[in-house]
């Protein structure tokens, strides 16, 4: 009996080996971080066969918000960045983290919120549209994460000339990604801040019926623009400069490009290219 | 509500039909537990036993150590780990971030606490006569040790399962130090939390089951070598 059992246990040991064995990894590869918007469209997915069939590397990416992204490159644990926040982009070049930015698409974002609109903003400008739910005290559902789409709400709230809120009993911070903040403001029957490209996969998953509806839309201030920024070669040794650049030139290249144009969903296209 | 439903229909064509990312998910959440657990019953059942057998000073403050790591959070597991094997770490140079070994380490630190409390638990409870009943048969230190050993072995089987049960099911850990990176670091505990962050709710449900059908099969083999 004891002899069958440590039978069966080296085994065991011997099953757990082959498996545990590194898995060498000879392709090359490029390693991304990026915001939730574009992984959770689908768009990298999309995107993803095409750059390996065209160049050869495996893209490898992780969705986090803008804010850890950048954080994730100025650690050095990735290759390249494709996120939405120009300032802190902007900043985070100055401060020598990354190079070479590039715009590559853009989308707007918008204000949405049950059809009903029980604080009346609907057709209104950016900040009428928050004062009026301030004074409403209606929920609002933020990001609250630090990333690309939170940063631009937090600069909207203070375009409005008031505190951005903070511990309002309407103002619930997810701290989630864009897709459960949308969910929760349509459980609360709240209104939110999203990228159109998510509010559109949003209403794909609901059957094109979703309970909530673009109420504030086309003001120019709410344009969300997207950049690839490769990290400082000089700051990470280690970082895969090469393939780095060949997938920022490939997304500004017009292949891509015109991939992206074609990515729609609903009919109605998701990110509108505009690489230089 | 019909997602509810959804996703368990969407479980079984996930597993019958091989969907290739849902397999990959798998087998990364078989590799990184597996390699974990072998690892924490590797160091954590002879630790247990030490713990549990024999008297030495400071075994209580031990034990108070090593019960209270039992309430360890996956998220501050993964974030600690992280920290280590960042580039900007101290271990940043072996490239584990975003890999499977990254995600068996952190895990170990989750599964070790468990085998050895557990361990140590069953090795106490032994039954007392027991020790009395072999010394008066005359055995040996070392028979007496072997056979103590022996004794609580569904003990320590149960300390793993246990352990097992909370490798495999943790997300924090493999999101953090994985990345959830798709066809390589995606487990299935981190593919429910994109599933659920993208609104496929079915999907998310689809994945949970795949996860429970894959533990009562673990089961299922364990329960064969206890019947032996």
């Amino acid at each position: 009996m004891k002899k069958k059992i440590v039978v069966n246990g080296v085994l065991l040991l011997a099953i757990i080996l082959v498996l545990t064995l590194p898995t060498f990894a000879t392709e090359k590869a490029v390693m991304m971080a990026t915001t939730t918007s574009t992984d959770n469209t689908g768009l990298l997915d999309y995107l993803a066969p095409h750059f390996t069939k065209a160049t050869g590397i495996d893209l490898k990416w992780t969705s986090v918000g803008t804010g850890k992204a950048l954080k994730m490159g100025e650690n050095c644990d990735v290759d390249v960045l494709l996120v939405h926040a120009p300032p802190a982009e902007k900043a985070y070049v100055e401060n020598g983290f990354g190079i070479n930015r590039r715009e590559i698409m853009y989308n707007d974002f918008v204000i949405i919120g049950p059809e009903r609109d029980p604080a009346g903003i609907k057709g209104k400008d950016v900040v009428t549209a928050l004062d009026a739910i301030r004074d409403k005290g209606t929920v609002f559902a933020s990001r609250g994460d630090d990333s690309g789409t939170n940063k631009k709400e937090i600069s909207l709230w203070k375009a409005t000339g008031k505190a951005v809120p903070e511990r309002e009993k309407w103002y619930v911070q997810s701290g989630q990604g864009m897709l459960s903040t949308i969910n929760i403001a349509a459980e609360r029957n709240g209104y939110t801040m999203t990228d159109r490209g998510t509010y559109i996969k949003y209403a794909d998953n609901m059957n094109g019926n979703p309970p909530l509806k673009v109420l504030v839309e086309g003001d120019k201030i709410l344009l969300n623009q997207y950049s690839v920024l490769t990290i400082n070669p000089e700051r990470c040794k280690k970082a895969k400069i090469d393939q780095a650049t060949a997938f920022s030139d490939w997304m500004a290249g017009d292949d891509a490009q015109g991939l992206i144009k074609d990515f729609k969903l609903l009919g109605k296209p998701l990110f509108v290219p505009n690489a230089k | 509500m019909d997602f509810i439903l959804a996703g368990f229909i969407e479980a079984f064509q996930l597993l019958l039909g091989g969907d290739g990312e849902t397999w990959s998910a798998v087998t990364a959440t078989i590799k990184a537990s597996t390699g974990s657990m072998a690892v924490s019953l590797v160091l954590g059942v002879p630790l247990g036993f030490v713990l549990g057998y024999f008297d030495f000073p400071a075994k209580r403050q031990t034990r108070l150590v090593v019960d209270t790591a039992l309430a360890l959070p996956t998220v501050f597991i993964g974030l600690m780990v992280y920290a280590f094997i960042s580039n900007r770490g101290p271990l940043g140079g072996m490239g584990l971030l975003f890999t499977i070994s990254g995600i068996a380490i952190g895990q170990t630190f989750l599964a070790l606490p468990v085998v050895i409390a557990l361990s140590a638990t069953a090795v106490e409870s032994m039954d007392r006569h027991l020790k009395m009943l072999l010394i008066s048969l005359g055995a040996s230190r070392r028979e007496l040790l072997f056979s103590s050993l022996w004794e609580v072995r569904y003990g320590v089987l149960a300390a793993g399962l246990t352990a097992y049960g909370r490798v495999m099911t943790e997300v924090g850990i493999s999101m953090m130090v994985g990345g959830n990176i798709k066809w390589h670091t995606r487990t299935i505990t981190t593919a429910i939390a994109l599933e659920t962050g993208k609104g496929m709710f079915s999907t998310g449900i689809a994945l949970g089951v795949v996860l429970l059908v894959i533990a009562f099969g673990v089961n299922v083999c364990l329960s064969f070598l206890r019947s032996k």
